[in-house]
């Protein structure tokens, strides 16, 4: 029953996306705009800087993701279907994993664009080790999406939501970003060193862990009036 | 404000009067020299503000899930207080920084994580400040990662190769370096203690207007 | 147990594992003990004066400021609520 109403959200959510594409192609543009602002910043003759690859796709993730959840959850404002979610027979939950997986599923989307783009511009050879990038890719997105997701959700009803989301996310998620960023780094030395990227790894499946955990439980008390 | 208050105010006060004292009689550290002083303020300052951050948190989930007022005020009280200390350690640790690794920052573990959990109260302040009705809950939401975050800030000294003192130092502490420690921790905790007591107060106070102007309109 | 409670436990072992996991590992290059000094050469001395002298002048500064712009917000406040008393007891009055 839980699994099923969190599959109905994400399948609402996935299905309005398709039709409308609206934060797909949003999300994507800025996310490139990003990439591109920090090309121009610095490169440098021609030649980008060192280890910048791995921190300019985890930042244009970050600032993408921010995006993306804003408007996900204005859009659920604009058509009150919030409150309906809410007064729906579903655990809630099931209403906040049902969110979580669509803007975990929107995100590793854009991050299909994103990272063999990064990699063209600033040679980076991020395809090298597809694998791990994609386990770091992943736990890192859900990590930032878990904290993002709940607070988007509070927010919907605040003053000011589009200053504070930032406000609150960024020093939560910063944990979650440093760990990503190194783990990448890791797996763009020319020698690499799997230990340090299973360690990498280990902690944002940690972070995983706790920011879902505590969102869970803390998302039913924090969506009541 | 209650009878062990006022007493209690002045045998902090004299503490914090007699500590200067003997602390420029303490002996200095064999590698670090005469700054390595700086810890017995430093030290105590980094607790008050790590347990300042696990206060908040409690009484943000208390406050979740019972909605009684009263823990929201000791989680505002809280916050502040954690922005506080926060200040004092992220000023005495580069101090002390310049002169022991020649750099007056550094990103490593501890350090970064001290500075994201301060980052998260002072939001949580911005939060109740300018985030209209509803913002009480978001933040008691805002503290409780927050202090999810303090047991990272704690052990991260012994995960990483970092450049900061571990946690062994202070069980591994000598006799005339720790009584000095102890004593100006007892003397910081003390002063938590009752600033915590005065800024609750003050919410106290403030609910208390809120309900006069009420009585006054009604 | 609920799926919350499930997930609580796993949280409690994922943390109980990176623990281990972390003794297990070597040990970094730091110090692991402070040692006190018998005594030091007379020029380690003086630069150290003016950093250690400004955090202990900071802590107190800071402290001191806060008492007293707590000291003084208790004051309006105290200040609101006696004049919204007199207030409401002139409006009984009336």
């Amino acid at each position: 029953m839980f699994l099923r109403a969190a599959w109905l959200i994400l399948r609402k959510d996935l299905t309005v996306e398709v039709r409308s594409r609206e934060i797909a192609y949003t999300t994507v543009f800025f996310a490139v705009s990003c990439i591109l602002v920090f090309a121009f910043a610095l490169v440098k003759e021609g030649k980008p800087p060192d280890d910048g690859a791995a921190g300019i796709l985890w930042i244009a993730i970050a600032f993408a993701g921010t995006l993306a959840l804003g408007r996900a959850f204005e859009r659920e404002r604009q058509s009150e279907t919030l409150r309906a979610l809410l007064l729906a027979p579903a655990a809630r939950p099931a209403v906040y994993i049902g969110k979580l997986l669509g803007i975990v599923s929107l995100l590793i989307g854009a991050e299909l664009l994103l990272v063999p783009l990064v990699a063209l511009l600033y040679q980076a050879p991020l395809l090298r080790h597809p694998a791990w990038l994609a386990v770091i890719l992943v736990s890192g997105t859900v990590g930032f999406a878990a904290v993002g997701t709940l607070f988007a959700a509070m927010l919907v009803r605040a003053r000011s939501r589009d200053v504070l989301l930032p406000v609150l996310l960024y020093p939560i998620s910063v944990p979650v970003i440093i760990a990503g960023v190194r783990g990448t780094a890791a797996l763009l030395q020319p020698a690499i060193d799997l230990e340090t990227v299973r360690f990498w790894i280990a902690l944002l499946l940690a972070f995983d862990v706790v920011f879902v955990t505590l969102a869970l439980w803390t998302f039913e008390p924090l969506m009541t009036d | 404000m209650p009878k062990w208050f006022n007493p209690a105010a002045v045998v902090c006060a004299l503490m914090f009067a007699a500590s200067p004292f003997f602390i420029a009689t303490s002996p200095d550290e064999r590698d670090l020299g005469m700054v390595f002083k700086i810890f017995y303020y430093h030290m105590p300052s980094a607790w008050m503000f790590l347990l300042s951050a696990i206060v908040c948190g409690v009484a943000s989930l208390r406050y979740l899930f019972s909605g009684d007022a009263r823990r929201d005020r000791t989680a505002v009280s809280a916050a502040e207080l954690t922005v506080l200390f926060g200040v004092i350690t992220l000023v005495t640790g580069p101090l002390w920084a310049r002169r022991s690794w020649g750099t007056w920052w550094i990103w490593d573990a501890r350090i970064t994580a001290s500075l994201v959990g301060w980052m998260i109260a002072w939001s949580y302040l911005i939060v109740r400040k300018y985030g209209g009705p509803g913002s009480d809950k978001l933040a008691a939401g805002l503290a409780i990662f927050g202090m999810a975050n303090v047991p990272f800030i704690y052990i991260s000294v012994n995960f990483w190769r970092t450049i900061h003192p571990a946690t062994t130092v202070v069980p591994k502490l000598p006799v005339d370096m720790s009584w000095r420690l102890w004593w100006c921790v007892t003397m910081f905790t003390l002063l938590y203690v009752l600033l915590l007591k005065l800024r609750v107060y003050l919410e106290q106070q403030r609910s208390r207007v809120d309900a006069l102007y009420l009585a006054v309109e009604g | 147990m609920t799926l919350v409670r499930r997930l609580m436990v796993v949280l409690l072992l994922v943390l109980g594992l990176m623990t281990a996991v972390g003794h297990a590992q070597e040990p970094p290059e730091q110090q692991g003990q402070f040692v006190p000094a018998e005594s030091l050469p007379q020029r380690e001395r003086m630069p150290a004066a003016p950093l250690l002298i400004s955090a202990y002048a900071f802590v107190l500064l800071a402290l001191f400021a806060y008492v007293v712009s707590l000291s003084r917000r208790i004051g309006a406040v105290n200040a609101d609520i006696s004049r919204l008393e007199s207030e409401i007891k002139r409006g009984n009055r009336a």
